[in-house]
């Protein structure tokens, strides 16, 4: 204990260099969890936001209208459920209840299906927010050329819709970065768990945690970086050419379009 | 006129349309045959595009039926098939912004009537040359005037080749120099021997271009007659004000 470092960054290198495998670790973790829950998240928002969004006509049976009420009633539970109770205390319950009823769940498994069903709620009323930002005109357009309810989804609302709620995704993912740390309850070595960990042998907690809040702000920062880059492709080209009369391409004229996003 | 011996095509029997207690449509009956070129006018309120939209089911109708071929066109036509055949030209054009100018007329082909990309491509490239816009392919709605996404939505109504179009005041939205383009394809089409039921406030098209039109007030048909008998020569005080009201303009 002879060449314990005194200064503070001296700590930091000092950590770094010891647990820096660690870290490294937890951030693979925390990433896995982060990037699979928010798409699963999102493939059940998506499921649950185009269920509830199943237009009811004045004619159709009246089996149909009750299964519907049934189903848009036990979505909005589940909505409002997992919206209105802490992911800390979700983890609690579905970990350890779950082991209680004799169902095993590795720790990874059961904090990806948390932050999913979490983020799945959350989501299911995003993506409601975001069908409901396309112009309604366009799916009456849709089915005025013949398409089903189905198929201009499909290919007319949801694309605008996801498009138009890229920031809230960002957002979502952003916040499962961060707040997959409360897993930490379920013993899950994400990066906080490891950092505790870290801070525990030589009780720099001072230390160790800048270290991870530093970790934690690289990793946001570069997703929403990345998100910006998908939202600009998706975007689209903002000029487009010109075609010459003859149908060819090659006389084309490059058009700059005024106001193009 | 030979037209009488045309087919009909399109019945609209005791329609009836509420929206709650308020009863917009009441009662309306008439037919269009193969080749007529129908304006509906009246004033706003009046249900001229509650009409239309009850036509094309955008409206479930209170009660009354839709006949097209002489066939319930609710119950004895398969949904995709009827839309295909009867298209609908909106007054906010209603383009879909995902698409460019090309797929928004191509979407409807491959998705509702199967065509596969090559022929939807060729049809929607000759229909967009028809309406002048295939120089404008690749641009996108949102990059578009009023009066160019107006002559797509129509190529894109085209492309699914239907036997019917409903316009509901395809002009209304446009500034008043863009109405003269979309006009002109109208005209066009007319004269192509296409089934239009136009929804206008455009009396010159009424007069000029229809080869018949209807008045309509508070719900009903009131005058259903040719142009040069409603402009010239109307039977109802109502008509009469009404005309005397937009053509002073």
């Amino acid at each position: 204990m002879s060449s314990m470092p005194t200064s503070f960054f001296g700590w930091v290198g000092f950590i770094l260099e010891k647990y820096g495998s660690l870290f490294l670790k937890g951030v693979q973790v925390t990433l896995i969890i982060a990037i699979i829950g928010t798409i699963l998240g999102f493939a059940i928002g998506l499921l649950v936001a185009i269920m509830r969004a199943i237009p009811v006509h004045p004619n159709d049976s009246r089996l149909k209208k009750v299964l519907l009420k049934i189903l848009s009633f036990v979505l909005s539970v589940y909505i409002e459920v997992f919206r209105g109770t802490p992911m800390i205390v979700q983890a609690m319950v579905i970990y350890y209840g779950s082991m209680q009823m004799g169902l095993r769940m590795q720790v990874l498994v059961a904090a990806i299906f948390i932050v999913s069903i979490n983020t799945g709620s959350y989501m299911a009323e995003i993506i409601r927010g975001g069908i409901i930002s396309v112009d309604k005109g366009q799916s009456e357009a849709a089915k005025a050329i013949g398409m089903t309810h189905w198929q201009s989804m499909v290919h007319v609302v949801l694309p605008q819709a996801v498009r138009n709620i890229m920031p809230s995704i960002g957002n979502e993912f952003v916040v499962n970065i961060k707040d997959s740390s409360v897993l930490n309850v379920i013993s899950v070595n994400e990066l906080f768990f490891m950092s505790k960990s870290a801070a525990g042998t030589y009780l720099r907690y001072f230390e160790v945690f800048f270290i991870t809040a530093c970790i934690y702000f690289i990793l946001t920062f570069t997703v929403t970086r990345i998100l910006r880059l998908v939202e600009m492709k998706m975007d689209g080209k903002s000029n487009y050419s010109i075609h010459g009369s003859q149908s060819d391409s090659k006389s084309s004229i490059l058009f700059e379009a005024e106001g193009g996003k | 006129m030979s037209i009488e011996t045309k087919p009909i095509v399109l019945t609209v029997d005791h329609l009836q349309k509420s929206f709650g207690d308020h009863e917009v449509l009441k009662d309306i009956s008439f037919s269009i045959r193969q080749g007529d070129v129908v304006s509906i006018i009246g004033s706003s309120g009046s249900g001229k595009s509650t009409l239309l939209r009850c036509i094309n089911f955008l409206e479930t109708p209170t009660a009354g039926t839709i006949s097209f071929h002489g066939k319930n066109a609710d119950t004895e036509w398969n949904s995709a098939e009827y839309h295909a055949k009867v298209g609908m030209v909106f007054q906010s054009f209603n383009l879909f912004g995902n698409m460019t100018v090309l797929k928004n007329c191509m979407a409807g082909q491959m998705r509702v009537l199967k065509r596969d990309k090559k022929e939807a491509e060729e049809k929607a490239l000759f229909y967009l040359e028809k309406v002048g816009m295939a120089p404008y392919r690749d641009a996108r709605p949102s990059q578009l005037s009023g009066g160019q996404k107006q002559r797509v939505a129509i190529a894109r109504a085209l492309a699914m080749d239907p036997e019917v179009l409903l316009f509901d005041e395809p002009t209304s939205a446009l500034d008043p120099e863009m109405v003269g383009e979309v006009l002109e394809v109208m005209r066009d089409l007319a004269k192509s021997g296409l089934t239009m039921l136009v929804v206008t406030h455009e009396m010159a098209f009424a007069k000029d271009v229809s080869g018949r039109v209807i008045f309509m007030d508070a719900g009903v048909i009131a005058e259903d007659d040719v142009p040069s008998e409603i402009f010239v020569n109307p039977k109802q005080p109502r008509t009469r004000e009404f005309l005397s009201r937009v053509l002073q303009r």
